[in-house]
């Protein structure tokens, strides 16, 4: 192993003795082999661990993109709406990076989404990555909070109205609701008050959670290192040198694996950017192009995709309070995976007919749900959100039993891998 | 060297910074806290509004506008209030026993003074304001419509004291709101009592 700082000592040069010079008062080169040229990740990660990385990548851009338009944005709820819309027509270039902005909401959570399958796919919440999982739950929380404040920033009647709905939620919850819901909007509705509170609570405060959270999901990670496709202990064999036999260096190999991901992943947020940035009202809702005005609801009152399964589940329950005591476990019951799972394999490959029935019948529930949020409801959509409510909830509850009563493949010792 | 440490004063030291710490942080937390709650601008905003009803024709309605909702008074006619016992049967909730009002207002004429109707104009299904609709027979609500009001967005039908019809989305009667009467031509929207 030739070690960077090694190399560069030997070499000699500025470079070099600069990079010395660092080394002796900031751990620079130690922590870019701990991290990156020597983490040693195992060689078979398929395209499902595309999504980390990508989700790292739209972070950045929703940071850089938001800045940009505070520097145009008014969060006043006499401006606000009009700020928006001298962004998308008078600034140079405003139109882009609000859209980028807007489609990046979304595509977060359709990263976010499948990076969180993949770890049901192939159990990566199991030990000894319990803490890892919860950190990543967390940032899906902050996330959850980021876009619920962020939407209410355009002042469309859509974002008040939504906002209006699920500040309203928290009046579900016995004795405090009231004065819960009144601290929150700091008034008697949503107000100025309100949507200036909301905006100081997007830019910085769930920022700064949000890049701690990911920081400390990335130190997790790299403690326990990264599980696999075959959900194989990969430090469980090791060769002489101490390094996995089954590891590569996530520098170079990973980083350009990555940099693929990443060129495919623009590609199509290019494509929606230039070609279809509303995506037809599913990522900016038509009723948000008029400005908010509390005298006035929208005809039909729905969030945006990502939370529609979570609405569904919420509509679904004839009885207010028990509907969002409903919605808020159907969110906060993956937290709990790691411990109802008995499991005694890791991997969907090597998992037992139970598991993978429980598993895709929850995927499809997830999907149906989502669709479901979306359309107005009737009698018939109804009883299905009930179904489905149904079907999602059987796989985290029945966990326990299904997961230890399984019939499991053998698991092999070192991962299956194909050069190619 | 073979000076004893006194863990027991190391103990007590650690759970008295401890103990101070968490008491600072939590004097601390208050301010913060407590400024989310409503400022005084916002109170001042929210306060009761005063409402001149000496001018308003029997039969006729004025929108004020309280904590950012719209609140309608109606002064009824004695034909208005003669359709409330008719509608009964067609109602879902006509005691109120499931609606939001104050103790005054839970019955048929839903008020102070069965004459002047005073109630929140926001639809209880989903928040859109519902329209007055007060002449009988209207058919562009119903057939047999006695006067009331009815909300555009989903077709929810309220009786001229709000009170809602069965088989439309809406679940509950529209909220009347806390108020009372200063004097016979003047009412207090926003507060029952003298010092609220």
């Amino acid at each position: 192993m030739a070690s960077t700082s090694q190399t560069a000592r030997a070499g000699g040069g500025r470079l070099a003795s600069l990079t010395n010079w660092i080394d002796d008062r900031f751990p620079m080169t130690r922590m870019w082999k701990e991290q990156v040229s020597e983490y040693y990740a195992p060689k078979n990660m398929n395209f499902w661990y595309f999504f980390g990385s990508l989700a790292l990548m739209v972070l950045v851009i929703q940071i850089l993109t938001g800045i940009f338009l505070t520097m145009n944005y008014k969060p006043s709820s006499a401006e606000a709406f009009g700020s928006v819309e001298y962004i998308m027509r008078d600034v140079e270039w405003g139109w882009l990076i609000r859209y980028m902005h807007s489609t990046g909401a979304s595509a977060f959570f359709i990263v976010v989404y499948l990076h969180m399958f993949r770890a049901l796919l192939y159990g990566s919440y199991q030990k000894p990555r319990e803490l890892l999982w919860i950190f990543g739950m967390l940032i899906y929380f902050a996330l959850m909070a980021e876009a619920f404040m962020g939407y209410l920033l355009p002042w469309g009647n859509m974002s008040y109205w939504g906002a209006q709905v699920i500040v309203s939620l928290f009046g579900a919850i016995p004795f405090v609701g009231d004065s819960l819901t009144e601290w929150i909007r700091g008034d008697y509705y949503i107000s100025d008050i309100t949507l200036n509170r909301f905006f100081a609570l997007h830019v910085i405060a769930i920022p700064l959670v949000l890049v701690f959270l990911v920081v400390a999901h990335l130190i997790a990670l790299h403690e326990v290192g990264s599980n696999n496709p075959d959900g194989v202990e990969i430090k469980k064999v090791k060769g002489p040198d101490g390094i996995p036999l089954d590891g590569i260096a996530f520098h170079p190999y990973y980083t350009v694996k990555d940099l693929i991901g990443v060129g495919v992943f623009l590609i199509l947020f290019s494509l929606v950017i230039f070609y279809a940035p509303t995506m037809g009202g599913y990522f900016l809702e038509h009723a948000n192009f008029d400005p908010a005005n509390p005298l006035q609801t929208p005809p039909h009152i729905a969030p945006v995709w990502y939370f529609t399964p979570f609405y569904a589940i919420l509509r679904a329950v004839p009885n207010k309070g028990l509907g969002a005591a409903l919605m808020g476990l159907a969110v906060v019951l993956f937290v709990f995976l790691p411990w109802l799972d008995r499991g005694k394999v890791r991997s969907i490959r090597y998992r037992g007919p139970l598991f993978k029935f429980f598993l895709f019948s929850f995927a499809i529930s997830f999907v149906v749900l989502g669709w479901l949020g979306l359309q107005a409801p009737t009698p018939l959509y109804t009883n299905l959100a009930r179904l489905f409510t149904v079907v999602y909830f059987a796989y985290f509850l029945l966990m326990p039993w299904y997961s230890s009563v399984d019939r499991t493949k053998p698991v092999p010792t070192r991962v299956n891998y194909h050069a190619h | 060297m073979t000076e004893k440490v006194d863990t027991g004063r190391r103990h007590f030291l650690t759970v008295a910074t401890v103990a101070t710490t968490a008491v600072g942080a939590a004097f601390v937390a208050v301010p913060f806290l407590a400024s989310w709650k409503p400022s005084a601008r916002a109170k001042a905003m929210g306060a009761p509004v005063e409402v001149d009803i000496g001018k308003l024709e029997s039969g006729a309605m004025v929108k004020i506008e309280w904590r950012g909702k719209a609140v309608f008074v109606v002064h009824r006619t004695p034909e208005m209030l003669a359709t409330l016992k008719s509608v009964d049967g067609d109602l879902r909730d006509p005691e109120s026993n499931e609606s939001d009002q104050p103790a005054f207002a839970k019955n048929e004429v839903r008020s102070v003074k069965p004459e002047y109707l005073v109630i929140v104009g926001v639809c209880t299904h989903l928040g859109c304001a519902p329209l007055d609709k007060f002449t009988p027979g209207d058919v562009t609500v119903a057939a047999d419509w006695q006067g009331g009001f009815f909300c555009p967005c989903h077709g929810s039908k309220f009786d001229i004291s709000g009170r809602v019809f069965k088989d439309v989305p809406a679940p509950t009667n529209l909220p009347v709101p806390p108020y009372r009467f200063v004097s016979d031509t003047r009412i207090l929207i926003g507060a029952e009592t003298e010092n609220a």
